[in-house]
């Protein structure tokens, strides 16, 4: 047998799985977002209309998915950092040789990851209430009046952001603690005997080290973000006034309680085009900061 | 070749024989006749109950019942039709019947109620009854019916000098406004939550002329009539009648009733159990449940409910039939009722004891002489959603009540889109 086909035979099964899993259906989702596909066509095939690119025209001229794309946008742009800083933040506290118990607090924190996001909701719900919520009495102890945290427009995403935010830092968090308890400590050793400050440290080696990591979880959170899904489905169910659609839980509702696939498909190709492009806008960016990174590790 | 052939035919031919024999020896002929019946929620674990009875008296049929949670029925059901594998008989909410008319997955029970001597037409309350009749074809047999009417506060409502619940809308603003008064600044006169369109569709189902028109094509919110309601419904906010809040900024409706947070509740037939066993005994006696007052006097209210249907193609249709004629006689209704507390859509189950001794229950049997069904189309849910929506825009301050229903018919009418293709293409072979 020669090399090339044996390589061939090697990698087939999971060729085949990537087949039939993923091309198969990515393909017939495009397909579906050329069509008009609805409960009319499930009943008689003779309903379906070849709609070309007429979704895609239509969806572009949706205010609610330009809406839903702007409300994932600031999703993403402010949930994003937001936890990317906090999970840093809490791994360098938890590194920190001052910290007492790291393995009590790295459980504490990690464990809101593990915990299912419908009984959380239900928790964050109530902190949450306008009148007898304990953020609101916290915020009312310092002279704020109430707000209606999930009732307003306003002040639902911000919400939303900071469940998802708790939610999900505890992730990453790990990231960087591993990443963290790699770099060499003889580096730091080095600095110290230059008379290099504890801030100079972290800017100087902790972040160039961390580079790599730092580009990993950006793409790995930004690509989690972008799926905004599950959060307004159990707290606001997209309201206030619609102002936590997300574009999946547009897609959602437009195919799975509206049976509309072909717009429901058109929404999933454009999501898939905003998520490649900008990954690889990060995976670029990480690119160019990697031999950069290498050089201050060597 | 041919040998072998020969040898396993008759071996084949032997084995039928012995299968043959096998059958002349067991005593009964037909085995019991399997219906597959799918039911949701509370009524599924009822509906086993009574099944058992109903399997004593027919011994020839065997009811699997399955239950389902009403938040994966509708998926559930959808999924079943594109597999083939309906059940012969289902709970189905009869707002979903035009949906399942539209797919073309439910017997005509027209003939069947033609010859029944169990199921009167002309007992059930009309309004219901109409919820299932699609293109004059009749798809389903109301099983249970649930309306929305008002609930209030009686002590609260002669605090503020009301001594009758109101019947007209200007006794109700007169009503809300005194009460509102009375109550201060922390509560309010009415319970209205944003993320609920069912008060409004009964404000909007309360005038003349429809909410759709040319048969289902386009909208019609921007009629006077519509508009009239939801002026009426974005007033008792601008007027500080109602807290412009979601459901959710409510923690317990029951709670913040019984505490007066508001005075008046729309709602349905499940909170009078709720509220007879939640509201504290103190507070036993002061509150009660009216029907909703309509533009000039006692006005509509939603028709809703769900019903009996028979999916096709069924192989039992008529043992199904059965079913459907046995849970709905008057003596099975007033049973069900008893075990559920659902209300019974025919009007003789309600000369039962239970429910004619029922204060709580005499508005809503008021209120189903009156309940009138929403316009019968598969996109209504749909429509229904765009329709508070736009609600919540004018309540917000975001748009007016012109603005906002003219914009409404258009969002109606792009979603009514592939409807009128498919009407038109009709009309046209």
């Amino acid at each position: 047998m020669k090399p090339q086909a044996a390589a061939w035979l090697f990698v087939a099964p999971a060729l085949l799985v990537v087949g039939v899993f993923f091309v198969i259906p990515v393909l017939a989702g495009f397909a579906l977002s050329l069509t008009d596909f609805d409960i009319y066509a499930l009943a008689d095939p003779a309903n379906l209309r070849f709609a070309g690119l007429d979704n895609y025209l239509t969806l572009l001229a949706t205010p609610l998915f330009w809406q839903a794309l702007g409300n994932t946008l600031y999703f993403v742009a402010a949930g994003v950092p937001l936890s990317i800083g906090l999970s840093l933040g809490s791994a360098l506290l938890l590194h920190s040789r001052l910290a007492r118990w790291p393995g009590f607090y790295r459980t504490v924190l990690f464990a809101p990851v593990v915990t299912t996001l419908v009984a959380v909701a239900v928790v964050w719900r109530y902190l949450f209430q306008t009148r007898y919520g304990m953020v609101n009495h916290v915020l009312g102890q310092a002279g704020v009046g109430p707000v209606d945290w999930l009732g307003d427009p306003r002040t639902a995403m911000p919400a939303i952001i900071l469940l998802a935010t708790w939610k999900n830092f505890g992730y990453n968090m790990v990231i960087f603690l591993a990443a963290l308890q790699a770099i060499p400590e003889d580096i730091y050793q080095a600095a110290r005997l230059d008379g290099a400050s504890a801030r100079q440290q972290l800017v100087r080696i902790t972040l160039p080290m961390l580079k790599p990591t730092l580009a990993l979880v950006g793409i790995l959170t930004m690509a989690g973000y972008f799926q905004l899904f599950a959060e307004p489905y159990v707290m606001t169910q997209g309201g206030p006034l619609r102002s936590t659609v997300s574009v999946l839980y547009f897609m959602y509702e437009e195919g799975f309680k509206w049976w509309n696939f072909g717009i429901a498909s058109t929404a999933a190709v454009l999501l898939f085009a905003l998520m490649f492009a900008s990954t690889w806008v990060i995976a670029r960016a990480a690119r160019g900061a990697g031999p950069r990174a290498r050089q201050a590790g060597a | 070749m041919p040998r072998s052939l020969a040898h396993a035919c008759r071996r084949l031919c032997c084995l039928g024989a012995g299968i043959l024999l096998l059958g002349a020896c067991t005593p009964q002929a037909a085995p019991p006749e399997t219906l597959r019946f799918w039911a949701m929620g509370r009524e599924g674990e009822a509906l086993a109950q009574l099944m058992q009875e109903f399997e004593r008296t027919h011994p020839g049929i065997r009811i699997e019942i399955q239950q389902i949670p009403w938040t994966a029925a509708h998926e559930k059901l959808l999924t079943a039709f594109a597999a083939g594998t309906l059940p012969d008989l289902c709970q189905l909410g009869n707002t979903w019947i035009p949906e399942f008319a539209a797919l073309n997955a439910l017997e005509p029970l027209d003939a069947r109620i033609d010859a029944s001597a169990a199921i009167a037409t002309g007992d059930y309350f009309p309004g219901i009854w109409d919820t299932n009749v699609i293109d004059g074809r009749l798809l389903g047999i109301p099983w249970y019916v649930d309306t929305r009417v008002l609930f209030y506060r009686s002590d609260l409502l002669k605090r503020a000098g009301i001594p009758a619940p109101p019947r007209t809308w200007p006794e109700w603003a007169r009503a809300l406004g005194a009460v509102k008064r009375a109550a201060g600044a922390d509560a309010y006169a009415i319970l209205l939550p944003l993320d609920e369109f069912e008060p409004l569709l009964a404000l909007g189902l309360q005038q003349p002329g429809d909410l759709l028109g040319d048969s289902g094509r386009r909208g019609r919110f921007s009629a006077p009539g519509f508009r009239a309601a939801l002026g009426f419904y974005a007033g008792m906010f601008r007027n500080g009648w109602a807290p412009a809040n979601r459901a959710g900024a409510i923690s317990s409706v029951w709670a913040e009733f019984a505490r007066g947070y508001f005075a008046f509740y729309i709602s349905g037939p499940w909170n009078i159990a709720e509220f007879k066993r939640r509201m504290p005994a103190e507070l036993r006696n002061d509150w009660m449940t009216a029907p909703l007052p309509g533009p000039h006097g006692p006005g509509a209210s939603i028709a809703g409910g769900a019903s009996l249907v028979m999916f096709r193609p069924s192989r039992h249709a008529r043992a199904a039939w059965s079913v459907v004629e046995y849970l709905s006689t008057a003596a099975t209704q007033a049973r069900f009722h008893e075990l559920t507390g659902d209300l019974p859509p025919r009007r003789s189950a309600w000369r039962e004891p239970a429910l004619a001794g029922d204060p709580y229950a005499r508005a809503f049997r008021e209120q189903l002489e009156r309940a009138r069904a929403a316009p019968k189309v598969p996109e209504w849910e749909r429509i229904a959603g765009e329709m508070q929506l736009a609600a919540e825009q004018v309540v917000a301050g975001r748009t007016d009540i012109a603005q906002a229903t003219a914009a409404l018919d258009r969002r109606v009418d792009a979603i009514l889109e592939k409807r009128r293709w498919m009407l038109d293409r009709k009309a046209g072979r």
